[in-house]
């Protein structure tokens, strides 16, 4: 994705295919394993390319488009480039009512991007997220892997400079 | 007062290691269960604990059991499944049971598989808790060391291996049969029932799917036995039970009580009561998909019954809390724009009523409202209750709503009555 478009290459790693082909014998079926080997590709790549999705499909004996049904579902996984960092607000009720909406409006401001959108030095993609299971610390952001809670301008500080 | 589900949890320690599980009678419960009992008396065992699932339905986990066909002629192939895709806004007790004590999530799933005799088991953990799945997945592992899983567990003659799979988004993962054909890798749309899944689950073969919290009580049951389990609840309800408050309470969070421990004393005591300057309006009891209750229901006790005679639901039992500077009517937009967006649009009525609903919602907060407009949502809520949609999560977002129509008319009518509505239309 952001390495200036240059060396990263499209055949997925012998890494790639045996970290797959390991979940892929947790189940029955290896189309079972569509999730994790999408999530494997994500892992190495930021995001999954056309390229990327049809040799997952091809190594779990699915149809491209079945696969892409599956791919296009699920919030968590990414069918276009994003940031080295994906920030996740949470806008569920309880950090809505603690200032969830100021919190998304600061990181804004801070970063020039709204929901869907990439910094432009390819750092971070900002996106809306559903409870993330720490209400009693609202408001919360996830910034890749990372959860912050009871978020305030201190706290946003910390979170957008850890990065870079 | 006790709390089997949270003693290991302690402060300045960041989460009880095997050794720290162990010390407190950690994996004795497994031991008693495969090295003494039969499989259908560990289901007698639980069915006469009176546990009921913890992941917001309430229904008897021994009764789920008793649908999976057992003895010779049983299939060969069953599943266990844990259902740790807590997604519910407001919702925050299995987190901390999967992160602070992650042992006996595993020694619970491996009784739970016992008693149906399942092969594989499974954890459906949602994507963002990366902590918990890190701890998870060194639990399991060790779990292998140690022959609490693998083949021969602990030299009895049953055997099991336990997946971790972790998942990629989406609040419909977390309804029983969406969250089947997820594991399966497919979109996560829900299935129609019948078959149940106790008959014909993941990959059409009877499948147990259990919450976290629920699973955690089975160790202590099987441990520990029936009568002190039924010495703990309170109330009608067995157990003690993993209780939260959040929004404008002095001291949100979470308190494993007795079930049956009445909402005041969550409220007042644990969480400390109100803000200063806040008043309590409202509150959901156990998440977004049940209804309002009020200031005069906070002597009802946290039990199933008790709640759902007030014309509520116990839900998650995490309760979130509307004060009274909070707008009921954007509070509810809020929780219909979730439930909007994360309909998997397989039916027609979720799929289309929830945006529609939303609309109303946003029109009428905008001064744009419609004479009509409540009678409008009212029949929204109709239509999306039970019976008219394919699974729980549309019916779930109408009971806030419903429940807001029924005491806050006032905050939607103020709406309508704005000089500028003359106009709009």
């Amino acid at each position: 994705m952001n390495n200036g478009g240059a060396t990263i290459d499209r055949r997925l790693s012998e890494a790639e295919i045996a970290e797959i082909l390991e979940d892929a014998s947790h189940y029955t079926q290896k189309s079972g394993a569509s999730i994790e080997a999408l999530k494997i590709v994500q892992k190495h790549r930021g995001w999954v390319s056309d390229e990327s999705l049809k040799q997952i499909a091809d190594l779990l004996d699915m149809s491209v488009d079945e696969l892409d049904g599956v791919a296009t579902f699920y919030n968590l996984i990414y069918r276009r480039p994003v940031g080295r960092n994906v920030i996740l607000c949470c806008d569920s009720v309880s950090c809505w009512m603690l200032g969830a909406d100021r919190v998304r409006e600061k990181i804004s401001e801070r970063l020039g991007i709204g929901y869907g959108e990439t910094t432009p030095d390819g750092e971070y993609t900002l996106l809306p997220i559903v409870c993330l299971g720490a209400c009693d610390h609202a408001p919360v952001v996830m910034v890749g892997e990372d959860l912050y809670h009871d978020v305030d301008e201190a706290r946003l500080d910390q979170m957008l400079n850890k990065g870079a | 007062m006790q709390t089997p589900l949270t003693k290991n949890i302690k402060p300045g320690r960041d989460f009880a290691t095997l050794a720290d599980y162990r010390a407190t009678g950690g994996y004795e419960g497994l031991r008693k269960a495969v090295t003494s009992m039969e499989s259908l008396q560990v289901q007698q065992v639980v069915k006469d604990s009176e546990l009921r699932g913890r992941g917001g339905a309430g229904f008897p986990t021994g009764l789920k059991w008793s649908f999976v066909p057992m003895g010779e002629n049983a299939p060969a192939t069953k599943y266990f499944v844990v259902n740790a895709d807590e997604m519910e806004p407001g919702t925050f007790k299995d987190r901390v049971l999967m992160e602070e004590d992650p042992h006996q999530l595993v020694e619970g799933i491996i009784i739970g598989s016992y008693a149906i005799r399942a092969t594989s088991a499974y954890i459906f953990l949602r994507g963002e808790y990366h902590l918990s799945a890190e701890r998870l997945a060194a639990a399991i592992s060790e779990a292998y060391d140690q022959g609490y899983l693998g083949k021969n567990i602990l030299d009895s003659d049953y055997s099991l291996d336990l997946y971790l799979h972790t998942s990629a988004g989406r609040y419909i993962c977390g309804e029983e049969t969406a969250l089947l054909n997820s594991l399966e890798g497919k979109r996560a749309n829900p299935r129609a029932k019948p078959p149940f899944p106790q008959i014909s689950g993941l990959w059409g073969k009877p499948t147990i799917v259990n919450n976290v919290e629920t699973v955690c009580n089975l160790p202590h049951i099987l441990y520990y036995g029936l009568d002190w389990y039924h010495g703990l609840g309170r109330g009608k309800d067995k157990g003690t039970k993993l209780f939260g408050a959040s929004g404008r309470v002095k001291r949100p969070g979470i308190w494993e009580l007795p079930m049956g421990t009445p909402i005041r004393e969550i409220l007042e005591e644990h969480a400390g009561g109100m803000q200063d300057g806040y008043r309590l309006r409202g509150f959901l009891p156990g998440g977004v998909s049940t209804d309002f209750m009020l200031p005069e229901h906070l002597d009802v006790p946290m039990d199933f019954e008790a709640i759902a005679a007030h014309g509520s639901r116990m839900g998650t039992g995490t309760m979130i809390i509307l004060d009274d500077r909070t707008c009921p009517v954007e509070f509810v937009l809020n929780v219909e724009r979730f439930f909007s967006r994360e309909s998997c649009g397989w039916c027609t009525p979720c799929r289309d009523g929830l945006p529609w609903v939303v609309a109303i919602l946003e029109d009428l907060i905008q001064g744009k409202g419609r004479p009509g407009d409540l009678d409008l949502l009212h029949h929204q809520t109709r239509m999306m209750g039970p019976g008219n949609t394919f699974c729980a999560l549309a019916p779930g977002a109408m009971e806030p709503l419903q429940s807001a129509l029924k005491y806050f008319r006032d905050d939607f009518e103020k709406y309508l009555r704005r000089p500028v509505l003359a106009e709009a239309g």
